[in-house]
């Protein structure tokens, strides 16, 4: 009798303090777009955010997490039964990942009612980052406007008169146009939306052809960047009418399959794997030992999203939801080495950051871009005076 | 704009050589053995990732191409023969399920194979760079290699099936299976036989797209949606209607989505108009398919039935 007392007092003490385990380990939700031309993408956002957990064996800022990581397949209703299912089920307390800005109007409002917080690695549409902004979206890597400002800067800087611009119908697509025109000094000759996902884009080749502009801009992030990088190729027509990107049109996979053709081709970007940083050197090599491929950008902005967390998770003990004002507060600081160099949060939660121009040049047989100096410094989103936080 | 609008025409012929030799197979399929095969499209994807892997061990765009078609044919035979044949006596819905099925099956063991990223081929040095036709527009070499192509095989098809036996045990077959089956033709053999040839038309379509677009898990699925608006337009089991059809969609589709802007841009302001004409181009071809149906309900081209 006294044995039995004895177990059962053992036993309730064992599962107090596995639930107390459990309860220490912050539970993060990765919803993100693995399948298809674009899954490259959210591979890399996954790779970086894995490789900086790796670095500190399981933990980010010396508390356990654990991440569960699902494909969204670029389609929101897939994002939202998985955002549903985080949120319910497993009772994710940080939600990330998403890549593509048709998923994150509808995966970032269920986070955020449900009294998570929702960190960024990638989409960040205008919508958050004006009016409509809170205080527990917090966006890591740029609104999503300011890649396209900066590819505006630098098309004026190098002084182009007239241009072409080209997008998928969906909301970044909109955004990448506006935050074009918004920084571009010289005319729109041409605007054309394509569809998502389009793989040929012989249609709108010629129409450019006609048009006869003195450059292409164009948004077509993973697999439409490199098709339509290729066509363009193929149609004789870089020679005639030169590309000024954004990052995500010449991002290195795209260098790698379009090859000798993307030479000279001029992007703005927040990250180059040349930025001299000791953060950067170290994430290079420690992503290319792990992996055995060169990060992408959105490699950069996955390590940085899991160094962000890892520093407010540092600060607050692990206590995420349990202490809402303190990890915010952690998270707003952003006390951590970017990659990318000198970062700060705006009062929008979105970034204030250095905007650099790259070009494309050919080193040892491998095609990559190499930055040639700052564009904006210290450069903010346009919506942030419309948002109420301080 | 007469340059632009010739452009804009081969460009919509060259997605309609696409289609035809996708919706060949798909018509032969339907109207012959009277199966839905969703699973078409994965033939498609088979073939652009044979020619991507064989290009790339042999660095030979031409042994790529011969040698990824049958290829092709032999995952059809393979499919026919454990999959599609048990289908025959099963109605559509079993049907769609099954071949849906094979779908996810392809795509992710695709996957686990090849990995998410695409895989990209190049044009072969002497297809590549422009020339400049007749009316001077300048155009790419592959692309009217690809029609050439399409051609080609629009007309051996035609030969196949107006001038050969099997091509008039197929014909009839179409008409009414059972006759021809009491006449004693082996009507399995001759299932198979439709089912590898129209899946090699498919594997050459994706093996001529490689160099084109990207190879990726998927990419067939895209194509035959247009592909299924295609044979109902020309009338199902006509392969005469498949190429008209294909040709109509395929041109339909790119001057939509070519012109469709400017014109609306003439009323609107630029950007309801870039708004609007982005959806309508992409409503174009299904609103075509309504008139046609309205009209002609069972196609341009429909094969006589005995039921």
């Amino acid at each position: 009798m006294k044995l039995m007392k004895i177990n059962a007092l053992a036993g309730l003490l064992l599962s107090a303090t596995c639930a107390a385990a459990l309860a220490e380990e912050v539970k993060i939700g990765m919803i993100t777009t693995l399948s298809g031309p674009a899954g490259y993408l959210g591979q890399d956002v996954r790779d970086g955010f894995m490789l900086a957990i790796a670095e500190e064996g399981g933990m980010l800022g010396g508390v356990k997490v654990e991440v569960l990581v699902e494909d969204d397949g670029l389609k929101p209703e897939n994002g939202r039964a998985i955002a549903e299912r985080f949120l319910e089920r497993d009772e994710v307390e940080i939600m990330t990942g998403v890549i593509f800005s048709n998923i994150s109007p509808v995966v970032a409002p269920l986070t955020l009612r449900a009294g998570r917080f929702y960190i960024t690695p990638n989409s960040a549409p205008s919508q958050f980052a004006g009016k409509n902004c809170h205080e527990n979206y917090f966006a890591v890597a740029w609104q999503n406007d300011s890649l396209h400002e900066s590819a505006g800067l630098n098309a004026t800087a190098q002084g182009y008169g007239n241009a072409f611009v080209l997008a998928p119908n969906y909301q970044a697509g909109k955004d990448a146009i506006a935050g074009f025109k918004r920084y571009f000094g010289g005319e729109i000759v041409g605007e054309v939306y394509t569809q998502l996902g389009q793989t040929d884009y012989a249609a709108e080749i010629a129409r450019i052809r006609a048009a006869g502009p003195e450059m292409v801009f164009q948004f077509l992030p993973g697999g439409m960047g490199i098709n339509f990088a290729k066509q363009y190729d193929q149609a004789g027509m870089n020679a005639e009418v030169p590309m000024v990107l954004a990052a995500p049109s010449s991002d290195i996979n795209i260098l790698r399959a379009v090859g000798e053709s993307m030479v000279g081709v001029s992007s703005s970007s927040h990250w180059n794997h040349d930025l001299e940083n000791e953060a950067n050197q170290a994430f290079l090599a420690g992503f290319e030992a792990e992996y055995g491929r060169p990060p992408t950008v959105y490699a950069s902005q996955g390590y940085d999203t899991a160094k962000l967390i890892a520093s407010a998770l540092m600060k607050t003990g692990g206590k995420v939801t349990e202490d809402m004002d303190g990890f915010r507060s952690a998270l707003k600081a952003a006390d951590f080495d970017s990659v990318r160099g000198a970062f700060a949060f705006n009062t929008n939660n979105h970034p204030i950051q250095n905007w650099y121009a790259r070009v494309v040049v050919e080193r040892d047989g491998e095609f990559v871009n190499e930055t040639m100096g700052v564009i904006a410094e210290n450069h903010a989103d346009a919506y942030a005076s419309e948002c109420a936080l301080n | 704009m007469s340059q632009l609008f010739l452009e804009q025409l081969l460009n919509g012929v060259q997605l309609g050589m696409f289609l035809f030799l996708v919706s060949a197979g798909l018509t032969l399929v339907f109207g012959f053995m009277n199966i839905i095969n969703l699973a078409h499209g994965s033939l498609f994807m088979i073939g652009a990732y044979a020619m991507a892997l064989i290009g790339g061990v042999t660095g030979s765009f031409l042994a790529a191409l011969v040698l990824s078609v049958p290829v092709v044919a032999c995952a059809a035979w393979v499919i026919e023969i454990v999959i599609i044949r048990r289908l025959h006596a099963r109605d559509h819905l079993d049907q769609v399920l099954a071949t849906f099925a094979l779908i996810l099956f392809i795509n992710e063991g695709t996957t686990m194979l090849f990995g998410r990223v695409p895989l990209f081929l190049d044009v072969p040095e002497s297809l590549s760079g422009t020339v400049t036709l007749p009316g001077g527009v300048t155009y790419p070499l592959y692309r009217v290699a690809i029609i050439g192509a399409g051609l080609a095989v629009a007309l051996a098809l035609w030969l196949i099936i107006a001038r050969t036996r099997v091509g008039m045990q197929i014909r009839a077959g179409t008409t009414n299976r059972e006759t021809v089956e009491q006449l004693g033709v082996n009507i399995d053999r001759l299932n198979t036989l439709i089912f590898v040839v129209g899946a090699m038309f498919a594997g050459l379509a994706g093996a001529l797209a490689g160099p084109l677009t990207s190879v990726e898990v998927g990419m067939g699925e895209n194509l035959l949606i247009l592909c299924f608006v295609c044979v109902v337009i020309g009338g199902i089991g006509s392969i005469r209607g498949a190429m008209l059809g294909a040709i109509t969609v395929g041109v339909v589709d790119t001057m939509g989505r070519a012109f469709v802007p400017d014109i609306l841009g003439r009323f609107l302001d630029p950007a309801t108009a870039s708004g609007i004409s982005a959806g309508l181009s992409s409503m174009s071809i299904y609103l075509l398919m309504v008139v046609v149906l309205v009209f002609r309900p069972t196609g341009l081209f429909p094969v006589a039935r005995s039921v």
